[in-house]
Parts: structure tokens; sequence; C-alpha cells
């Protein structure tokens, strides 16, 4: 039978892309045949603005890039920083950082878990989901004013100390989340429905998903055990008993598994830090104009979505000369077509949404 | 302290690996706050890149960054520096290699070595105006096809130069 | 309420009051999703905060069948006539709310890409300040909107359609 090919436009007003992505797509009937995704539609300049601000004003214009997970893109560019003008952080923010950076994996994953769910069909598990991060917004709130852009991580420390009670508001949400877990996952782990749409769809081996630069819980659902806290640990990640949930098909629905599972480890992590923050000083004295002297130096972490970098260039003055964000999502997102090839056309949604893609961060 | 893990052995023994079979090629390396930063002429680009890959063992293109060296272009220096940070995984070894290229020249696509490469590429042309041969399909990925100049460079202004709003 | 009576038959403003009464208690809303500001729109439409006290939990992906075109997030220069053909599909009656700073003039990018301000492609009857604004916020707009709409003259229109351009 004759191939028909069609090509459709998906975007960049559509309610599934995740924000303004368009997708030109070439179909066969329902069958994929070529997926090109046109980005920049929320291309905002971020990198040459970042040339004409100081180092401190950097800090919160990076909480706009990946805005579900705002205090990783902080720790991103704090880290690099730091590292630049030879910064030295106490003990106890750098665990503060860790439990900071771990309740935004946990509100990111959850945000994950209900668009994705809500664009395959389960719109229940969209108002669970946000229900259960809205606790956590709250913590994010009463630590330092905001939900969203938190800038909750600053340059040589964090803004404000983790006192008695804000510890024990965080261990009550911590407690309140495995229940709601599981209730997600009683609707949807052995859905029929659920797993009729997610297994064996968007398949990506190992060796392709490392080839086409993919990071993150998309990449580690394929099998490849990589996670920046673990290969190259920063903060203080490296006193804290987690393990790195792997996936071994690479299709929708280990994708899906990966970060459910991620969601447990964070948790873990958050009640280790907090059993073991030590006494200290919650920032150390960072002048109130930074001046840092010339060099160059390239640091990643292990973001909700992948792993974020930074590559921050300095001139000697309180400016930077270039700062460069490798982005997670720009990188997963090339591998999309080869995710969606051969599949069917409504596949692509859930295959967009387990790759879980910012477009703040796709385009800075 | 700024966390860092990278082992100064294995960094050591990449430098004298590329030095090594490289030894025109490679204009300078730097150990500097744990990490590798390797000088090259542009030409051997590719040849590095395939050698990264396939004998050493950096499975990752993490980013292709530009610089624009405007102030000191001037001086004979060409335009741009062009950054590639390489990975290695497991073991999480780096090393971050640096090419000039002139606003008129041109260089190697790392495509058909990393995959990775294609938009990043993509970016530093848009960004950059640099040119990459051999690229799958070089063009703008942020700014309107019809869109002139490139923002990144020096001497763009920040607000843009057509602000009829 | 007197304007209404000096300037309008009672019978129409009592038809009036009628439908914008069931106009601001079931707005559609457009969603134009496009940065942060989509997060806690939707963060808006969720459990806690629950949009659908007003009416207006009913989120169209078409803006044929919306009514209000929330743009929520930065709208760039290369998005500008997207959101502009939008606004032009969606039919009348229609109002639009500009959520958060940069919808309002830029927010924090002064940049070459960025839009100063989505009044400059679509007109904007209530602007939401805050990076982003907090759901209470966006409610609060909401709520501004709806005595905004309680004060037009549906009827007016009906009868003469060049009234719409003088709203």
């Amino acid at each position: 039978m004759a191939v028909k090919e069609i090509d459709l436009n998906m975007g960049p007003q559509h309610p599934s892309t995740h924000g303004v992505l368009r997708l030109k797509l070439a179909v066969d009937n329902e069958v994929v045949l070529r997926v090109v995704p046109v980005i920049g539609y929320l291309h905002r300049g971020m990198e040459k603005l970042w040339e004409n601000l100081t180092y401190t004003q950097v800090v919160p214009l990076t909480d706009r890039l990946d805005y579900i997970a705002a205090l990783s893109n902080n720790l991103g560019f704090v880290l690099a920083a730091e590292k630049l003008a030879g910064i030295e952080v106490p003990r106890r923010a750098r665990h503060i950082r860790v439990v900071l950076a771990e309740l935004q994996r946990l509100a990111s994953h959850l945000a994950w878990l209900g668009f994705m769910a809500n664009d395959i069909g389960a719109m229940s598990v969209l108002l669970y989901g946000f229900e259960a991060r809205e606790n956590i917004l709250d913590i994010f709130e009463e630590y330092c004013g905001a939900r969203l852009t938190v800038h909750g991580i600053r340059i040589g420390g964090v803004p404000h100390d983790l006192d008695g009670a804000l510890v024990a508001r965080i261990r009550t949400v911590l407690d309140g989340i495995p229940k709601r877990l599981a209730d997600i996952r009683a609707l949807l782990d052995e859905n029929r429905i659920w797993k009729e749409r997610t297994v064996g769809v968007g398949l990506i081996g190992a060796g392709d998903a490392v080839g086409y630069g993919l990071t993150g819980p998309a990449l580690r659902a394929s099998g490849v055990p990589w996670d920046m806290r673990k290969d190259i640990p920063y903060s203080s990640y490296d006193e804290f008993d987690f393990d790195v949930p792997l996936g071994r098909n690479g299709d929708v629905y280990d994708r899906y598994l990966v970060r459910l599972e991620e969601i447990c480890q964070s948790i873990r992590i958050v009640r280790q830090a907090l059993d073991g923050l030590p006494s200290g000083e919650f920032s150390s004295k960072v002048p109130r104009t930074l001046n840092i002297p010339p060099g160059e130096v390239f640091h990643t972490i292990e973001a909700p979505k992948g792993v974020l970098g930074f590559y921050v260039k300095s001139n000697g003055t309180d400016k930077p000369e270039r700062v460069k964000m490798k982005s997670p999502s720009f990188i997963n997102l090339q591998s999309l077509e080869h995710m969606c090839k051969g599949n069917l056309f409504s596949d692509i949604v859930g295959i967009l949404g387990s790759l879980d893609i910012v477009l703040g961060e796709i385009d800075k | 302290m700024p966390d860092t893990t990278a082992d100064r052995a294995e960094l050591r023994r990449t430098s004298e690996a590329l030095a090594g079979r490289f030894p025109d090629a490679v204009l300078s390396s730097i150990f500097e706050k744990g990490e590798l930063a390797v000088r090259l002429r542009k030409d051997a680009l590719a040849a590095v890149l395939r050698f990264l890959k396939d004998e050493l063992g950096f499975n990752a293109l993490e980013d292709v960054i530009v610089l624009d060296n405007l102030r000191e272009a001037g001086e004979g220096r060409p335009r741009f520096s062009v950054l590639y940070q390489l990975c290695r995984f497991p073991g999480a070894a780096r090393v971050r290699l640096a090419v000039e290229v002139g606003e008129d020249e041109s260089l190697a696509s790392a495509v058909p070595v990393y995959r990775s490469a294609d938009w990043a590429e993509r970016e530093a042309f848009d960004m950059f105006g640099v040119r990459f041969d051999g690229h799958p399909g070089l063009r703008r990925i942020y700014m309107p096809d019809d869109f002139e100049g490139h923002p990144l460079r020096k001497d763009f202004p920040l607000a843009g130069r057509d602000r009829g709003g | 309420m007197s304007e209404a009576f000096e300037k309008t038959p009672f019978l129409l403003a009592k038809a009036d009051e009628f439908i914008t009464w069931a106009q601001k208690n079931s707005l559609w809303p457009f969603g134009s999703g496009l940065a942060c500001c989509a997060i806690e729109m939707i963060a808006t439409a969720a459990a806690r905060y629950d949009i659908a006290r007003f009416g207006m939990e009913l989120f169209r992906a078409s803006p044929r069948q919306a009514d209000l075109f929330i743009v929520a997030g930065t709208v760039t220069n290369k998005m500008a006539p997207v959101i502009r053909r939008l606004w032009e599909q969606m039919p009348d009656p229609k109002w639009s709310l500009a959520m958060g700073n940069c919808a309002i003039g830029g927010g924090p990018f002064p940049t070459y890409s960025v839009l100063q301000g989505v009044d400059k492609v679509i007109p904007v009857d209530v602007y939401v300040a805050g990076c982003p604004p907090t759901p209470q916020g966006l409610i609060h707009g909401l709520m501004i909107l709806q005595k905004k709409i309680a004060l037009s003259h549906p009827t007016k229109e009906i009868l003469d359609p060049d009234a719409r351009h003088n709203r």
C-alpha cells in the first residue's frame, strides 16, 4: 500500500506541548514518519541579559529557566559562580541546599506526573499531584516568600536558616507524600488503559540514548546509570545514602516508573539531611559587589529534568563575560523524533510527557 | 568547598594522550579549578573529537559554547572561540576543547561524531553566526528565519535593533 | 445604576443585568500558557484554589470555544503574530487578561526578542501584576474582570454591532 503522507502542525498553542513548542509532523495515516520540533517561541535572550547584570542579579533570573524546578537552576548557577570565585560554603548551608533541592525535585516530579497523566487522559491525577505539590510550595513560601520562582539559593549559601518549626513542617509534608503517591499508583500502575498507552511506546535503547545526549530520568529509564549526584557529587550529596532507580526498556512506562521511584528516594535524602543538619552558618560572607577575577568554569548538577550545566567566564568585573547554560530539556528534545517514529500519532503526547521538558529551559 | 571530584591523574593521562597523538594541533593544555582545558588548531577538530570519542571513551558532548572575542579580534586574533565540553561516563572525566574561528571562516561540524551536537551548533550559528561544515541542516533555531543579525555578538544591542513597538 | 436608567430603557437594563450575570459567572478561559505564569494559572485551576468556584474551570484548548484569553507568560516577537491570530479567532464577546509582568510590559526581559507587553498586539481588559502572580492574585484579577463585565451593556452591542468597538 502506498504511503500517503500528511503534514500536520502541532502547536505552538496546544494544551499538551508543555509550553510554546511547535511540532511539524509528517504522518502516514496514524503512523508518525517525521517529527521536527520548532522552538524559539519563548526565547527571551537570557544569556545576553546576564552579561549585563551582576552575578547576584543573575540568580533570580535563573528561576525563570526551568520554572517548575526553580531552585535547581539557582543551585546550578551559584555552584558555578562559587567555584569560579573560590567561595566556600558552610556545611550547614550545603545540607540546607540539599533539602531545598530535593524538595524541589519532589515538586517538579509531582507536577510532571500531573501533566503527563492529564495529557494521556487521567485528569484526577493532575488534581492529586498538584494538591501534593501545593504542600511543598507552602514550605517554600514560608521559607522565603515565593511559591514558584523561589530564588531560595544564593551565592555563598542560602538566604535564611531552617528553624525547628520549619523542619517539623517539612517532616509532616514528607510524611503525607507516600500516601498520595500510593493513591496515584493504585490508579495508574496496573491500569490496563495506562499500560496500553505507555508500555512499549516511545522506545529508545541505551546506545541511542547516550548518542543523543539524553540525560536525567529519561536516560536512566533506558538502563544507563548516570546521575550527577553520584558521579560528580556537589553540595553535600556524597554524605547521603540513596539509590538511583534504573529502567530496563526505555519506554514511556519505564520513564514513568523511574520518576516515581525518584520521588521516594528524594524523600529519603531529605529525611537524612534534616536528621543530620549540622550547626553553623547558613551562608558565608559574600561582598556586596562580587568581582570575580578572570577565569572560566563549567559545572553541572542533576536537575529534575536531567543534567543542568553552567559555563561561566569571568573578566575581573562584577558582571560575567559569558554565561552559557547547558539545558537538559534542549538536548533531550532532540531525541523526540527517534522515540516517536513508527508510533501512532496519538502517542506523541504521551512520549512528550514522559520526556518531561520545559520550554523556559529549552528556549532560554 | 565548591565540589569537584575531577581525577587529576585521569585528566593528566587524557592531556598526554592528546599531545602524543596530535603534537602539532594541541596549542596548550591547562589544569585550572580541577578542569582540563585544551586549545587546538581548528583544522584538527574533527580528528580530535573522533579520537576522544572512539579511543579515549568520551561518550558525551555536553555543550558547544561560543565566545565573542570582539575586543581582542582587532589584534589579529580570530573573532570567535568555540568550546566543546566533553565528558566520559562512567567515571565522569571532563575535557574542554577550544578552537578559534574567524567571522568568515567555518569549522568542521561535530555532528558526525556526536549526534547531540546538532542543535547546539544551530544555536551557535543563530546566536553568533559561526558556520559548521557538514552539519545536516544548519539554520536558525531560536530567532525567526528572517531575523537579521546574531544577537549574542558583543556588538549587538541588548534591546535589539528594530524597536518599532 | 442610575446611568443605566438614564441611558438605557428599563427592560434592556434588566436584560443587561441578566446577560452580564450569566457571562461573568461562566467565563471559559483560553489558557495561553506561555511561561512560568502558566503554572500558577494551572495551580489556580487545581483543587486548592479551585477556579471552578467562579465557573471558569473549563479551559478550552481551541480559541473558537473560549471567551477569556488569559495571556500567561512572556510574549516573544516570534510568538506575537500567533497571539494576534488566536485573539482574532475568538468569537465575540471576548475579554483578555494579561497575567504577569511579562504580559504587562515585558517583565524582567528588556531584550531583543521579547515583546514589551501583550497590549501591543491585543487589547487587554485586566492586568494582573506579579512574577508570577499568586493564585490569589489571579483570582483577584478575575473578580475585577467580573466587575468590569457587570458594568458593560451587551444589549447595546446586540442592537448595534458597531458599539462593540467602543467598549
